[in-house]
């Protein structure tokens, strides 16, 4: 679930840096479990380790265990495949992203992600599939050579602990927040679950319940845009609504107002939008994030890979229902105890206007005063009941637009199912990132490096190994990531870092005969060093973002998408250019690897009804149509 | 998943049904006793009652469906 990072941007970004400021939360948790709710959450954790010790008999070789028997049907590996990037972060970030901005948010769901969904199953999927590659630094060894599989394996390895690790404090902080339960019992409780079922029951575990989770997400959080459309008297009332409140229509449209950085709140241009989000970030983490395309290769033949991405974009599309719309809706309806309309702030202004425990006051009332004139809309009576401390004026930020939602409208019993939804969506998550670190770990670093002649059953007792210190590891990275200041930024930028370049020498790699190994590695390597350069110098000087987002009212939102696009740039021009001074491979080495070079295997015929390129193309008249829609 | 045992889809129908049978019967337990949990909202349209029966069926239909053993074309 780690993924959202890459792909939402400073949204995520700014979730993240929040986790110490939601740390020091001394406020009353939002939600009260009764003993229904927690025999719902109970029975989850029953059922999760129940398929992680019936599954263990059956992940005993390192095809099963690492690559689930590569028997997944299109619909489990599509599921599991879109599941993998709908984390409890995502959910509650993207709410709360739609709270301030509205429907702009909807274009990381959409534009964002489902062209290269299809262009995964369409296009890329054969030679990942045809070349029988464990993992994505795999196919950059058969294309490119060791070099560039080592600094690629390293690269991700690095991140997937470091993400499993914030990301599991990131749950145990959010577990806090909503339900008072202690930081350190959360995160054992969940590190535990999680070792014991990807341990024993490796890939196939993960992916069982990346779609268990994929349910319950489903089945715990459509409630709220159900109840919450019924009471703000549907679509149309809910526009009503936030016109009279909010007093601008600019929520419901897309496209309209991002003709300039300066007419969306996002601060966003049309063009960073389809080239830098729709390209370089959305190809990049579709196409060559492992922990995404590890699903797909774990289908059962070819055209179940290339079906899965096409089956996982029509859920995609469906998600802004229950992550967007909660948002929006919470904008007119949640509510203060005194009935008027409560405005939901910035994680800043939360935590500047915390009360002391001890006193039951505001610990800095001129700061928080400061804060909330500056960087709210509260209303005066508003300012003075938050200063007063009086009973229910806390304030609440915008991530928390969506757990409010749920205990507004879920009762006992649908409460423990919607927390379930958010545990299971972190869960599911931090067992992405363990599995796909362990096949990384097992076939790009320890067999090729380490001990490359050792026997299949020793590779997958490493993987296990390698599961529980992995867990371990990144506790003490969570940890140490959350005591120290300025390091999450540094986290958050590392797959957004190494994102574009990826995708620059895939690219190349699969669509060029004549990119060379030399240029392969070289391109990786230094589109890592100009993105991460590009990402310390708006850190340093923030005024560069100007430079980099191309206008100086670009936001923080611009610069991940720019910065990627310029980051696939520069990796083209040095793959291009390196490859054109130096010898490229035969083209007989190059079968199976690269379009031209490779017979794609032939498959039997299917009817119409159940070939790929039929649903990929209904996929894009209800792509291109929505986009019309909330034009 | 074929060739794999028992299917995903079993172990889901299982805790549907665990699930709707619980909420189901809160939901059931609320409306005839008129004892609502303070602060939600829209309890008159009984939402556990439709929900929960909704997860049940759901997860009836799966866990027959997917039953291990069943034999599959």
């Amino acid at each position: 679930m780690f993924v959202f990072q890459s792909v939402t941007g400073s949204v995520a970004a700014g979730f993240f840096s929040s986790l110490p400021v939601l740390l020091a939360f001394n406020a009353e948790p939002l939600a009260h479990l009764r003993t229904l709710d927690i025999l719902v959450i109970a029975l989850y954790f029953g059922m999760v380790l129940w398929i992680g010790f019936y599954l263990k008999g059956r992940s005993n070789t390192g095809e099963e265990f690492f690559m689930a028997g590569r028997e997944m049907t299109a619909w489990i590996a599509g599921l599991s495949f879109v599941s993998a990037n709908l984390g409890s972060l995502e959910l509650m970030g993207w709410a709360g992203s739609a709270y301030q901005y509205g429907i702009l948010a909807t274009h990381w769901y959409w534009i964002g992600a489902i062209p290269a969904m299809l262009f995964l199953g369409l296009v890329m999927m054969p030679f990942y599939y045809v070349s029988k590659t464990h993992s994505v630094p795999g196919y950059l060894n058969l294309r490119y050579g060791e070099h560039a599989r080592v600094l690629a394996a390293f690269s991700f390895a690095l991140e997937m602990i470091l993400m499993s690790g914030v990301n599991m404090f990131a749950m145990a902080v959010v577990m806090k927040v909503v339900l008072g339960w202690s930081i350190t019992f959360s995160i054992l409780v969940s590190a535990f679950a999680v070792t014991l079922y990807v341990a024993l029951g490796g890939l196939r575990s993960a992916i069982f319940n990346e779609v268990l989770q994929f349910v319950l997400i489903w089945g715990g959080a459509l409630l709220v845009p159900i109840l919450g459309l019924v009471q703000a008297g549907g679509w149309t009332g809910l526009k009503t609504k936030i016109l009279t409140n909010i007093g601008s229509d600019s929520y419901f449209h897309l496209w309209r107002d991002t003709g300039s950085f300066a007419a969306n709140p996002m601060g966003v241009h049309w063009t960073g939008i389809v080239f830098g989000l729709g390209f370089a970030i959305s190809f990049g983490y579709w196409t060559t994030d492992f922990l995404v395309v590890q699903r797909v290769l774990a289908a059962r033949n070819l055209r179940a890979a290339r079906m899965a991405p096409i089956i996982g974009s029509f859920f995609k599309m469906a998600v802004p229902f229950i992550v967007i719309l909660p948002g929006l809706l919470g904008l007119v309806l949640l509510q203060n105890p005194d009935g008027s309309r409560r405005q939901l702030v910035g994680e800043d202004v939360v935590a500047v206007c915390s009360v002391a425990s001890a006193t039951g006051k505001i610990e800095d009332p001129a700061a928080c005063s400061t804060a909330m004139s500056s960087k709210s809309n509260l209303s005066a009576e508003a300012q003075r009941q938050v200063l007063s401390a009086a009973p229910g004026s806390e304030l609440h930020s915008y991530n928390q637009a969506l757990p409010l939602m749920m205990v507004r409208y879920l009762g006992p019993g649908l409460l423990g199912l919607g927390i379930t939804a958010l545990i299971a969506g972190f869960m599911s998550g931090m067992a992405g990132n363990v599995s796909a670190f362990s096949t990384v770990w097992t076939y790009d670093i320890y067999k090729p490096l380490i001990n490359k002649k050792g026997s299949d059953s020793h590779y997958v007792t490493v993987g296990r190994i390698s599961i529980v210190a992995g867990v371990v590891v990144s506790i003490f990275a969570g940890y140490i990531v959350q005591h120290a200041h300025g390091i999450m930024d540094y986290v958050q930028a590392l797959f957004s870092i190494f994102i574009a370049p990826l995708l620059g020498v895939i690219l190349f790699g699969m669509f060029w005969k004549r990119a060379t190994r030399l240029a392969g590695f070289l391109g990786l390597l230094f589109g890592i060093v100009f993105s991460a350069s590009l990402f310390e110098w708006v850190h340093i000087s923030p005024a560069a973002l100007a430079t980099v987002a191309l206008s100086s009212d670009a936001k923080p939102m611009a610069e991940n998408v720019f910065r990627a696009l310029w980051a696939f740039v520069f990796t083209a021009i040095v793959v291009v250019v390196v490859s054109l001074l130096t010898k490229p491979r035969p083209v007989a080495e190059l079968d199976g690897l690269v379009y031209g070079a490779t017979t794609l295997p032939k498959e039997d015929p299917v009817p119409f009804y159940k070939r790929e390129w039929m649903w990929a193309s209904v996929v894009v008249v209800i792509f291109a149509a929505l986009n019309i829609l909330f034009w | 998943m074929r060739g794999s045992g028992i299917p995903i889809w079993f172990f889901i129908g299982v805790l549907l049904v665990a699930y709707g049978v619980m909420i189901l019967g809160y939901g059931v337990f609320e409306w005839t006793t008129g004892s609502y949990a303070p602060g939600v909202q829209l309890t008159n349209l009984h939402t556990p009652v439709w929900w929960g029966g909704l997860l049940t069926a759901l997860g009836m239909f799966y866990a027959v469906r997917f039953r291990p053993g069943r034999a599959r074309k």
